[in-house]
């Protein structure tokens, strides 16, 4: 008797079962709607990295942008002008380059606990933006680097950790430039540079050298000694705070090397990591 | 219980969103745009209406006479899930647009709490197969109502200040609460005041 009651139990959502299936089968050859192959195409050449980077809601939602026409090709920051080259090959138009150089973000900050004043204790949520909620920041420099990681954890790449000096840095090798850390980052510390900066001045603020001076060991006094010193260098000292115009192709190292807070540095991988 | 009742019932007295706080998911998640929300609320007004209709047929001429009415939760998910399927290559086909503007809430559909829960009430009520029909669609009418003058809410609050903290989903929440509280108006003396 159990058996038997077991079997109808068995049949009856088994028959079910395939009852529905057999429908949905039939159904999705009637109602089959013939996909782009040139989206399928464009799947495949974008990374697939899904970061959003280009508007879009991932690479398929892109891919299916640009079938659709009006959108730009060279959106993928990720895969830079090669991506760009093949979309265009398959969308059947010729590549022009627009602004495609492949830039990456560092972090604009040199200054740590040995290095900065700090004007309170925070010990609150290991997260950028909320120490940012409280007065700036807990450093007295309101434009420096918080250190608590909120980029290290938004990166989709693990591009960014803490270096040996315990601050934070962003590997260019690794990172494919979504640019979500520069998004996070509520001080604007992580700046954007051309993929092959040598250099660039680790420092944000923009107070009078002397002030800088006071709470900060390793941030630019503005004393323009690296425009004098590498004139050809596209030094170029504004706000009381030192650029470099990556345009400018003359010699850095007089200017670097001259900088009396030491707060040029090196664009490089293999000695920060 | 007449229709007009069955009907009152479930679009005011036991609205599923404002009353029972069933499928709430699809009511936050398109809930931002009142064009979406027409189509979602169409879509579950038809999955809702056949969903019942279904598991009516299921439960009576499969279940009962098996003596195996235990079973109703799982085949009424089965049911429901291959009936959302369908609609789902339906839409794609008819309007991709409203497709891609339902997004991942239509699949969601399948596993929502609504649509098993009106087949699950309209057993538990012993309804005859056009009641359990008209339940269903009765049902499927009150998240229409829903979602459609909830986005008309959401529109208007883009527009408007809100506090940081709040924009978005918090005060969309907030709006659903206060929605609730004025369903409440809507109780059991209606439908005596209403039909005797």
């Amino acid at each position: 008797m159990v058996l038997v009651r077991i079997s109808y139990a068995v049949a009856s959502v088994a028959g079910l079962g395939i009852l529905l299936g057999l429908g949905l089968a039939f159904a999705a050859r009637l109602l089959a709607v013939r996909k782009d192959e040139r989206a399928e195409a464009l799947e495949q050449a974008l990374p697939g990295a899904n970061c959003g980077a280009c508007g879009f809601a991932g690479c398929a939602a892109y891919a299916a942008e640009i079938v659709g026409g009006e959108v730009a090709l060279d959106l993928c920051t990720v895969g830079g002008p090669d991506v760009a080259k093949q979309v265009a090959m398959i969308m059947g138009i010729e590549y022009k380059s627009t602004s495609a150089e492949k830039r990456v973000p560092q972090v604009h900050c040199r200054g740590g606990v040995s290095t900065s004043e700090y004007a309170f204790e925070y010990s609150g949520v290991e997260d950028c933006t909320a120490l940012y909620a409280l007065f700036g920041g807990n450093k007295v420099c309101k434009s420096g680097c918080l250190g608590l990681g909120s980029c290290i954890r938004v990166c989709p790449v693990d591009a960014i950790c803490y270096d040996s000096d315990g601050l934070v840095w962003v590997n260019k090798e690794i990172c494919i430039s979504c640019g979500l850390c520069v998004k996070i980052c509520p001080t604007g510390v992580m700046q954007w540079l051309p993929y092959d900066a040598d250099y660039l001045v680790a420092c944000s603020s923009k107070d009078k050298g002397a002030r800088v001076r006071k709470y900060c060991k390793v941030g630019c006094i503005a004393c323009k000694i690296c425009e004098k010193k590498s004139p050809e260098g596209g030094f170029k000292v504004e706000d009381n705070l030192s650029r470099i115009d990556y345009a400018a192709a003359g010699d850095r190292q007089e200017g670097v090397t001259a900088c009396p807070t030491k707060c040029i540095v090196g664009n490089d991988v293999h000695t920060r990591q | 219980m007449s229709y007009i009742g069955i009907i009152i019932t479930f679009v005011f007295i036991n609205n599923f969103i404002l009353t029972q706080f069933l499928g709430l998911c699809p009511f936050i998640g398109v809930s931002r745009k009142t064009d979406s929300a027409v189509g979602m609320g169409f879509a579950v007004i038809f999955v809702m209406s056949m969903a019942s209709l279904a598991t009516w047929a299921v439960y009576r001429l499969i279940l009962v006479p098996l003596n195996i009415e235990y079973l109703q939760t799982i085949s009424f998910i089965l049911i429901i899930a291959a009936l959302v399927q369908l609609v789902e290559m339906v839409i794609l086909k008819i309007s991709p647009p409203l497709y891609k503007a339902l997004g991942i809430y239509l699949p969601l559909i399948t596993t929502n709490c609504a649509v098993l829960g009106i087949a699950l009430i309209a057993v538990r009520s012993e309804y005859n197969a056009m009641e359990s029909f008209v339940a269903g669609i009765a049902a499927g009418f009150g998240f229409l109502l829903a979602i459609v003058v909830m986005s008309a809410i959401r529109e208007r609050l883009d527009k408007e200040w809100v506090p940081k903290p709040f924009r978005g989903v918090p005060i969309a929440f907030i709006t659903a609460g206060l929605m609730a509280l004025a369903f409440m108006a809507f109780d059991k003396a209606l439908l005596k005041n209403l039909l005797g």
